[in-house]
């Protein structure tokens, strides 16, 4: 059954809290991860190996550097 | 033909390690780059590093670090008979550095080998020790891990230039009745060789940050789990984590996923920046004369890096 993007972003928000403490309400589908919530590459490494190990989707480097927003993410792990 | 008894086991008598003078802080370092004290510290936790000057080579470095672990030692020049040097920063590769150095150490005629493994080369170099000891080929081994990066860092690539500095530590490695350095579990990744590089001789060291830093905090704490298993060691029952110390959040991530809860963590990038193949015994060594850790207790070894390389050990620690 596939994961739905309601499930993904919720995944995603405690993700992201585990790793930079930032509170998953605030992982939301427009915010910017670099400009809203602050988070560096690094951090994005990590949440990119987190979300492989979560939903089993692959997030090589070189896309994860297109990736500039929750949705962005969130899309990418749908598809 | 006979072969010789050797050794039941090898073991570390001492430490020893040495930096540079100069001391280079993240502010000095803004005076000349665009960089800033906060984007250093939070993406690779060093506050301030050694520059050795031009008067200054990674043979100097290695001599200093080498005598201090022979002094502590107790042991005479005359006993060492095989002299590693781990490095991958020589300033020309002919002749090799461990000859040189063994000479300023009034160390007569050892075997006597560089190895480049990168910053896992300390490892790789004890591993070597305690193998060449306990079959026979060498009775008493000092181990350096010494390196000088600046010559091979631009200054003006800040992805690299806050990062790497210069160093040396070293070990005394002799016989052992128990066995006190545990079995090498090592290995590289020769697919991911592109991501830290000196691509020509005229060119300086470049590194894929993001590349190296999701191998580093995925694929390295099964190989300190596997070295723990293979000395019937448990994680919770060491006394120290000495990884490389490549940045303070690779350190971080790998501690927390190895379970080592009583280990003292080693963290010493944030006074001596990423040293490479120095970096491992400079820790250890610099833990050890402040205390940190307790003789006899066991230390979790683990390097990794360019090649990509790894290897991790157990060691009592002297």
């Amino acid at each position: 059954m596939a994961v739905t993007e309601q499930e993904i972003l919720a995944g995603l928000g405690k993700i992201v809290n585990e790793i930079t403490g930032i509170p998953a309400s605030e992982v939301t589908p427009e915010k910017s991860f670099v400009d809203d919530l602050d988070i560096d590459s690094l951090s994005m490494v990590e949440i990119a190996v987190a979300a492989q190990d979560e939903f089993g989707a692959e997030i090589p480097d070189d896309q994860l550097k297109h990736l500039k927003t929750v949705k962005d993410v969130v899309n990418f792990i749908q598809n | 033909m006979k072969l010789p008894a050797g050794a039941p086991g090898a073991k570390v008598l001492a430490f020893g390690h040495y930096q540079p003078a100069n001391v280079v802080t993240n502010d000095d370092l803004a005076k000349i780059i665009e960089t800033n004290d906060e984007w250093i510290q939070s993406r690779v936790g060093i506050k301030e590093r050694r520059f050795a000057g031009p008067e200054e080579s990674e043979v100097d470095l290695a001599v200093q670090a080498g005598g201090k672990a022979l002094a502590a030692s107790g042991l005479d020049a005359a006993d060492i008979d095989l002299v590693i040097v781990a490095t991958c920063t020589p300033e020309a590769p002919i002749p090799n550095l461990a000859g040189r150095v063994s000479h300023r150490l009034g160390i007569a005629s050892p075997g006597a080998y560089d190895l480049n493994a990168a910053c896992a080369g300390f490892c790789y170099a004890l591993a070597s020790a305690s193998d060449s000891i306990r079959a026979g080929s060498a009775k008493n081994v000092l181990v350096i891990g010494t390196e000088k990066l600046t010559q091979w860092i631009d200054i003006n690539d800040r992805a690299t230039s806050v990062i790497f500095a210069d160093g040396a530590g070293a070990a005394v490695v002799v016989p052992s009745d128990t066995p006190a350095i545990g079995p090498v579990v090592w290995g590289s990744a020769g697919d991911k060789a592109d991501a830290i590089m000196i691509k020509d001789r005229s060119s300086s060291l470049h590194q894929e940050g993001q590349t190296v830093f999701r191998w580093a905090t995925t694929a390295l704490h099964p190989v300190a789990k596997e070295a723990c298993d293979r000395a019937g060691v448990a994680p919770a029952d060491l006394a120290a984590f000495v990884p490389h110390q490549a940045n303070l959040r690779i350190i971080e991530a790998i501690a927390r996923k190895l379970g080592a809860d009583k280990a003292v963590v080693a963290r010493d990038i944030v006074l001596a920046g990423n040293t490479s193949a120095a970096s491992i015994p400079l820790a250890l060594s610099r833990m050890i004369e402040q205390g940190e850790v307790p003789s006899g207790g066991l230390a979790l070894l683990l390097g990794f890096g360019a090649g990509l390389t790894y290897a991790s050990q157990v060691i009592e620690i002297p």
